[in-house]
């Protein structure tokens, strides 16, 4: 591992955070109005970017080899399932996560 | 000043810190199991304190990738700060010089909730009572993260498969959205060109063809997106 690249890459995103925060403030500081466009997908990229980073987060699960995501596929299954019933954040990351681990360490 | 600020600050932050600490402890734990011990956790809640990047920078740190794609991956997955910045500008308006560059690097999702909603009691300066709320959830999540890094050395279990718990936030944040919303056609764009794209370029190169095409899909639908949403 190379720690002057780990440094490097933390440096990165947190400037490119900060200007993410930063940004309407300088543009936007005055009284200018922001442009139509902007304010349109404000509100829908959110929802896009959570359905990317799932997907991005399950890139590397193989459905050719055993055992053809089954694991993943149960847990995601638990967490929606623990989510809509509970609606509690941090149930449904330890229920599903813990049910992830019991999977991949004692079943598959 | 400040003892009543902290005063009417805190108990707004309650429930924060109940989430910061848990998932700021997932952070720390999930960053330990790559090899990165507690001070890497700290300095990057210091630093980036961005809850969903922070469990992306895990993945980022430990496969190596290269900076371009980690400021791409950062400006996708953080261009929601954008509209939380312009939705603050006028409450933040005649607050001046570090406290409101704190207040700035502060707007987390959980931040702004907070101070977009809550407004400061009599006696109270707007400046010291969003600069405090802003402080104790960093506290928050930086505790969290640096007690998760200690406890990632020491855990006497085998951590084999604790990376879900990335998977399982997203998962938890989609299905919020999904739920609270009527209009899930920017939802199935996501997990659609996502898909696409990764069929195509394989796991290691969709994302970035899988970014172009949701900015490009929405920016073509945005009318249907506005005209729902309006309706919903």
């Amino acid at each position: 591992m190379n720690t002057l690249h780990s440094l490097a890459l933390v440096a990165v995103i947190t400037a490119v955070t900060l200007l993410t925060r930063l940004l309407p403030f300088l543009l936007f500081g005055g009284k200018r109005e922001p442009p139509q466009l902007i304010l349109e997908l404000g509100r829908a990229l959110p929802c896009a970017v959570m359905g990317m980073l799932v997907v991005y987060c399950l890139r590397s699960v193989s459905l050719t080899a055993a055992p053809y995501g089954a694991p993943e596929a149960i847990a995601v299954a638990v967490c929606v399932g623990l989510h809509v019933w509970r609606r509690n954040t941090l149930l449904s990351i330890a229920g599903s996560t813990a049910v992830y681990m019991l999977l991949v360490q004692a079943v598959f | 000043m400040n003892r009543n600020a902290i005063r009417a600050a805190f108990p707004l932050t309650v429930p924060v810190m109940a989430g910061y600490l848990v998932l700021g402890m997932g952070f720390g734990i999930l960053l330990e199991s790559k090899g990165f011990g507690f001070w890497w956790a700290g300095l990057m809640s210091l630093t980036i304190y961005a809850g969903s990047m922070q469990y992306v920078a895990v993945d980022l740190l430990s496969a190596g990738a290269s900076l371009l794609s980690a400021a791409l991956m950062t400006l996708i997955l953080n261009a929601r700060h954008l509209f939380y910045g312009l939705s603050m500008l006028e409450q933040y308006r005649p607050i001046r010089g570090g406290r409101k560059a704190y207040l700035i690097h502060g707007l987390t999702d959980e931040t702004y909730s907070l101070v977009c909603s809550a407004k400061p009691p009599e006696g109270v300066s707007s400046a010291a009572f969003y600069f405090w709320i802003s402080l104790l959830d960093q506290s928050y999540w930086l505790a969290g993260s640096v007690i998760g890094g200690l406890l990632g050395q020491v855990i006497p279990f085998d951590t084999t498969g604790i990376d879900f718990a990335m998977t399982a936030l997203f998962v938890v944040i989609f299905t919020e959205q999904w739920l609270t919303r009527k209009n899930h056609l920017s939802a199935l764009i996501g997990i659609g060109v996502s898909l696409l794209s990764l069929l195509a370029f394989g796991p290691d190169r969709f994302l970035i063809p899988a970014m172009a095409g949701i900015a490009l899909l929405l920016t073509v639908f945005r009318r249907r997106l506005g005209e729902q949403e309006a309706q919903a």
